[in-house]
């Protein structure tokens, strides 16, 4: 009997791909499909006096320039509903106020590209410039307001307050107090937005092709802004060059594009240039962590104490809204290790800066970090070995499932594990003695490590602790067997690079017994699928795969009700692989799948009324959420002289329960810490002191390239989850999440003797020189 | 990231390009290899009414070494100084191989980086080191400005607007020098590039040369005489010290005025110690 | 006024003639007036290599070219690399070492590495690939799936 599921199986999403048939949504302008350019801001806070657009429209090729007083001003707010926060409205089109550097006030439509940014530059506003807040001390200071008559700060949450925690500072053998921070960051997907909408007279509803990880949110939010009812608006995402956060909030430009196809009753288009995207999406993780942590001798950590402090851009995202960062940075800051009392206060602070959104890993780069850092810290103190200090303070086997003093549950995992496996791997391929290589070489090299796990797979239960107006978590899906005796699937999950047609594929075929080329899957199109959340933080396979499965073992069921039939023989005796019905010891007596399939819908008198109408099954999956974990281990180099910074090697030992396919989980886990790499050393939004974007190129913007991302090596570990129906954990942020503190913890390393130590991302070669 | 508007023309030899850029009038810009004017235009920071491509003129794309040294056409590539093996210049080839990437090196120009005379640029900084001279085209007909006068600013140069460069001359080999320089990313242009070139014996300097881009609004002299010097390790650091005290770089997102004086110093002496291998 | 200008252009073998604006990209060209759009454009300043193309077979940057340029010229394009639905050995050590995610930045990867691959008679190592694959930005592999890829076609081509 063939597994699927744990196969190398190439990806089904490949060859179309590689043939350059894949098909997103800037390739699918028409003739007569139209151009969409936007007017924005060139100022990061200021008055709107007027819009003139006669000059606009006169531009050779222009046919309309739309205003949000033309589409009825459109507006999202995004709501948590709790008293610390404050709800914000997010215009689509901004008509009175504009509070970042790139924020949309009007669209112009016209024949192709070229012609709508001659319009752009054509349309004459006339602005009025006020105060800026441009980062998180101006905003806690400001009296200048970002939204008017609101404070800056719309969200101040304290989530855990141990009142024993101040004893415990004052009594304890070693007190650490520090700062952390992490730079500003853009995800940077290499296909940037992209939305193409048009009017379906048919339908009458409005299609909207949209390069988005969450179709249905896309959908709820159009149809929020316009006022219309969801079913008059469809969203469809075709191919999407990569997401990892920036497309998993509905944008203004979605919202606008829809409104103007309703409009104008033609198709229209935006294509999303790059250097909107580095300035005028959604941007992540520019945070301050104010940390107060004890230890007692041994190293065993006894108080933490957290001031978490998100500068969020001028907007709450939605539906995701400004708490997601803080949040979450407050909730699961103690991570892998056994804090006995805990306080954390979690605030987000609206500046003159473009919104952020969840960026990959969405505050777990950075609290990871703060607690690799801890860990470092107090080793060095206490005369702890680093690697044993860890050892001490995380849950261990046999601890499992724990509850945290910030009331999380974590499932069985192997983080002690990980760690050893880690060590050992490293010391048997020699990297210490690299490392002494290199230094002998006249290069400053150091290893670092961090060890951690992450909740991923929020179902309902987990985010309505948010008390987000639009929770997230649950997902359905859809199996349908046809007469030949393949297979569709939906899902409301929408996969964009993480191999979903394929993974999918993989655990429908091990259901029913059938080769994953018969099974297809269907994502991305709200009006094929069930309402469902999307593609972000990890949760696709176990939640939407988990649907898969249940729903797939539904119609196994029937099928192995047909067989039994049509065999003659006990429904639990009938087993289903191979693409045959067999019976369990009777190896000559088996049926087709295919012929069950044919049967059940050509010849359906022939079955009894529970075998008959189809063979098809609609499930959900909603769990609590699963940590998987992980051990980061790299060896860094640092030119003393230029200040190069280079991650040499680097290894991971994971853990993300049952692998579906190790192909598609190594591609994650090495795109992951690379981008983790990336925002250890390399990138950083940065602004002057107008507000001005200052990173608005990729010249800039430094998107590290094959030359600066050294070879991943990656050995693995499997706990199933008893959450998940496929025993896998989410694991499409881990590489992220853990990579900034191995390499920040390993530049420390190698710096140890000059007596410097580094707390904030990126690092660049400047910091070392200074 | 569109550009705005201009009209093309195609020109298939150089007084043809130059009676073009004449007739255009000011806004009229050449195009070369494209790989600095139309990422330019493609922001909309560069907006010429008209272009005259002069990528199709026949003959000026050639390494000529002679007894006076190397002659190099304007519409040579990157890539085909990177590829060529010039008795002498091996310098060139070497220091190609930092310019852009690959693709960018197979369709950018010798003329055309001389021109858009980025201070970083690897060209401008070896053609003032090697004190190369640059042949011009024009109305007024040809002449040649050394490099050291030609780079006169930030992306300023000596060449009026309805002048092409034709060639580059340098005067003589110099089978001891060396470029380097450091950026985070490969394939971007330098932070600071440091350039030299050496004649000397077994263990002293005779004369030497050393010029740096990124510290400046062009490529910047450092005033060193090593000559009479001992040729080693700590001759190449303590002229990097010189050099790191003469310049006052400028400040950007990639590097303070104090980083690239650090850098200054590192790597003037690694491509001195290049230089002299 | 419009200024436009009537070209032919060679795209995989097929001839085309096109009347385009002179400002147009041969990316804008090739994607939209002549429908390859298996060209893709990521930043159209040359940095992330997503629009790579074979010009007379040289590599080159697609999105700092304009069509106009090309008249006359033979382009290859990643609708090219294949020999009907076959996909070349590129092609498969792609999908074979997960070269590939989202697909996005691979047809331009695709013809960088064929362009590098066709002037190689050795085995280049492992560092000489990561230096020239860094011409092309990709946000999801982390570069180890490409450069294995890479270095294998090179490793069968060579015998
Ligand atoms: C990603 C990337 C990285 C790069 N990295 C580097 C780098 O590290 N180092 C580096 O030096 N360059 C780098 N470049 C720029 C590249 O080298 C360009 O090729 C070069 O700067 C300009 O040459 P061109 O032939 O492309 O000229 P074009 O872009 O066509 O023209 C540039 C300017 O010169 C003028 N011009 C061109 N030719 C002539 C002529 N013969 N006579 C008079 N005027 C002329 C044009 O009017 C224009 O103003 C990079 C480019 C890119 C896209
Ligand atoms: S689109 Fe041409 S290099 Fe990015
Ligand atoms: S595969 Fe997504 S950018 Fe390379």
């Amino acid at each position: 009997m063939t597994a699927w599921v744990g196969a190398r199986v190439p990806r089904k999403e490949d060859r179309r791909m590689l043939l350059g048939r894949g098909r997103f949504v800037a390739d699918m302008a028409r003739a007569d499909t139209l151009h969409a350019g936007f007017v924005r801001s060139p100022y990061a806070s200021a008055t709107i006096k007027s819009i003139d657009v006669s000059a606009a429209k006169r531009v050779d090729g222009v046919l309309d320039v739309l205003t949000g007083a033309d589409l009825g001003d459109p507006f999202l707010r995004a709501v948590l509903e709790r008293d610390e926060f404050t709800p914000t409205e997010m215009p689509m089109l901004s008509g009175d106020r504009v509070r970042f550097v790139g924020e949309p006030v009007a669209v112009v439509i016209a024949e192709d590209a070229y012609a709508a940014e001659d319009g752009v530059e054509a349309v004459e506003v006339e602005w009025a410039t006020g105060p800026v807040v441009l980062d998180i001390a101006a905003a806690l200071a400001a009296d200048a307001e970002v939204h008017s008559g609101t404070r800056n700060c719309l969200v101040d949450l304290v989530l855990f307050d141990d009142p024993g925690l101040d004893a415990i500072f004052a009594d304890a053998r070693l007190t650490i107090e520090a700062t952390f921070t992490s730079a500003r960051v853009s995800a940077q997907p290499m296909e940037g937005r992209a939305t193409m909408a048009e009017w379906d007279d048919r339908d009458s509803q409005v299609v909207v092709h949209t390069s988005t990880q969450v179709p249905h949110q896309c959908r709820s939010g159009i149809a929020q802004a316009l006022g219309i009812p969801e079913r008059s608006v469809r969203v469809i995402a075709p191919d999407v060059g990569g997401g990892f956060g920036q497309k998993c909030v509905v944008s203004r430009e979605e919202v606008v594009l829809a409104a103007a196809a309703m409009r104008l009753r033609r198709p229209v288009i935006w294509v999303e240039d790059r250097q909107e995207n580095l300035t005028a999406s959604v941007h992540g993780h520019e945070q301050r962590y104010d940390v107060t942590a004890a230890f007692d001798a041994d190293g065993r950590i006894l108080g933490l104490a957290a001031d978490i402090t998100c500068d969020i851009g001028a907007y709450s995202v939605f539906p995701f809204t400004c708490a997601v960062e803080p949040l979450m940075a407050a909730t699961e800051l103690p991570g892998i290790y056994k804090v006995p009392a805990y306080r954390a206060r979690g605030r987000g602070l609206a500046t003159n800066k473009a919104p952020t959104a969840p960026y990959r890993g969405v505050s777990r780069p950075q609290i990871v970090l703060v607690m690799e850092r801890l860990m470092e810290k107090a080793a060095a103190r206490l005369g702890v070995d680093p690697i044993e200090i860890r050892r001490r303070n995380m849950i261990l086997p046999g601890e499992f499932p724990y509850t945290g003093v910030n009331t999380i549950t974590y499932d069985e995992g192997s983080y002690l594990e990980s760690l050893d496996l880690t060590e050992k791997k490293i010391t048997e391929a020699g990297w210490y003695t690299e490392r002494d290589r290199l230094r002998e070489q006249g290069l400053l090299a150091g290893i670092g490590f961090s060890c951690f796990s992450e909740r991923t797979a929020y179902g309902t239960p987990t985010m309505s602790q948010r008390r987000m107006r639009m929770t997230p978590g649950y997902d359905t899906a859809h199996v349908r067997m046809d007469p030949s005796g393949e297979v569709v699937v939906t899902t409301g999950t929408c996969g964009h690079g993480q191999g979903h047609e394929t993974t999918f594929a993989q655990i429908v075929a091990d259901q029913l017994g059938i080769h994953p080329d018969q099974v297809r899957l269907r994502q991305g199109d709200t009006d094929l699928t069930s309402y469902g959340w999307g593609t972000f933080g990890s949760r696709s396979i176990v939640i939407g795969g988990g649907a898969a499965r249940k729903a797939a073992d539904a119609v196994a069921g029937r099928l192995r009700k047909v067989a039994a039939h049509l065999l003659e023989v006990g429904e639990d005796d009938v087993e289903l692989a191979d693409g045959r019905a067999g019976v369990r010891g009777v190896p000559d007596v088996s049926l087709p799948i295919a012929e069950l399939a044919r049967v059940v819908h050509f010849q359906t008198h022939r079955l009894p009324e529970e075998c008959r109408y189809g063979l098809e099954a609609r499930e959900s999956a909603d769990p609590p959420g699963t940590f998987s974990n992980a051990c980061h281990a790299t060896l860094v180099s640092v030119d003393p002289e230029t200040g190069d910074i280079r991650a040499r090697k680097f290894l991971v030992v994971e853990d993300c329960g049952v692998i579906i396919n190790p192909l598609v989980v190594d591609g994650q886990v090495r795109g992951g810490v690379a981008q983790g790499i990336a925002a250890a050393l390399y990138e950083r939004i940065t602004f002057d002191q107008e507000g001005q974007p200052t990173s608005a190129t990729l010249m800039d913007y430094l998107v590290p390239t094959a030359t600066e991302i050294c070879p991943i090596e990656i050995h693995h570990l499997e706990t199933p989850s008893p959450f998940s129906e496929n025993g896998s954990k989410g694991m499409g942020e881990g590489g992220t999440i853990g990579a900034p503190a191995a390499v920040l913890n390993a530049i420390n390393d190698a710096l140890a003797h000059r007596g410097v130590e580094f707390d904030h991302i990126p690092v660049m070669p400047e910091d070392v020189l200074s | 990231m569109k550009p705005a508007a201009f009209t093309y023309h195609r020109a298939y030899d150089v007084n043809d390009t130059i009676a073009q850029l004449a007739e255009l009038g000011q806004d009229a810009k050449i195009l070369a290899g494209g790989q600095s004017l139309v990422a330019m235009m493609n922001f909309r920071l560069a907006r010429p009414s008209a272009l005259v491509d002069i990528t199709r003129i026949a003959g000026l794309d050639y390494l000529e070494r002679d007894a006076q040294g190397l002659r190099v056409g304007a519409l040579t590539r990157h890539r085909t100084v990177e590829t060529a093996k010039i008795d002498g210049f091996g310098v060139l080839s070497k220091a190609a191989r930092w310019i852009g990437h690959y693709p960018i090196r197979c369709r950018g120009t010798f003329g055309g980086s001389i021109a858009h005379g980025d201070s970083t640029a690897e060209w401008c900084v070896l053609a003032v080191l090697l004190e190369a001279r640059i042949v011009l085209q024009g109305p007024r007909g040809r002449r040649e400005v050394p490099a050291t006068e030609f780079f006169q600013g930030f992306f300023m140069t000596a060449a009026q607007p309805d002048e092409m460069i034709v060639e580059v001359r340098f005067p003589k080999p110099a089978p001891h020098a060396a470029l380097t320089e450091y950026s985070q990313r490969q394939g971007d242009f330098a932070i600071v590039a440091a350039s030299a070139r050496l004649d000397l014996t077994e263990d002293e300097v005779l004369t030497s040369r050393v010029v740096l881009g990124g510290v400046g609004q062009q490529p910047v002299v450092v005033d060193a005489d090593l000559a009479g010097q001992p040729a080693n390790e700590e001759t190449w650091r303590a002229a990097g010290e010189v050099a790191a005290a003469q310049v006052d770089p400028p400040s950007d997102g990639h590097g303070s005025s104090a980083y690239r004086k650090k850098l200054t110093a590192a790597l003037v002496a690694r491509a001195l110690a290049e230089a002299a291998a | 006024m419009k200024d436009i200008h009537l070209i032919a252009l060679t795209v995989n073998g097929t001839e085309h003639e096109i009347v385009v604006e002179s400002r147009r990209t041969l990316a804008d060209v090739l994607r939209h007036d002549l429908g390859y759009t298996g060209t893709h454009v990521g930043c159209e300043h040359g940095i992330c290599g997503a629009c790579t193309v074979l010009l007379d077979g040289q590599p080159v940057r697609a999105c700092l070219i304009f069509g106009v340029q090309a008249d006359g010229c033979e382009v290859r394009t990643v609708e090219g690399l294949a020999d009907g639905d076959e996909l070349s050995d590129l092609q498969k050590a792609f999908s074979r070492c997960h070269g590939l995610q989202c697909g996005f930045c691979t047809p331009g990867f695709l013809m960088l590495a064929e362009a590098y691959l066709s002037e190689q008679d050795g085995v280049p190592d492992e560092s000489e690939v990561r230096e020239v694959m860094a011409a092309n930005l990709c946000r999801c592999t982390g570069y180890q799936g490409i450069v294995d890829a890479v270095r294998q076609v090179a490793e069968e081509r060579a015998g």
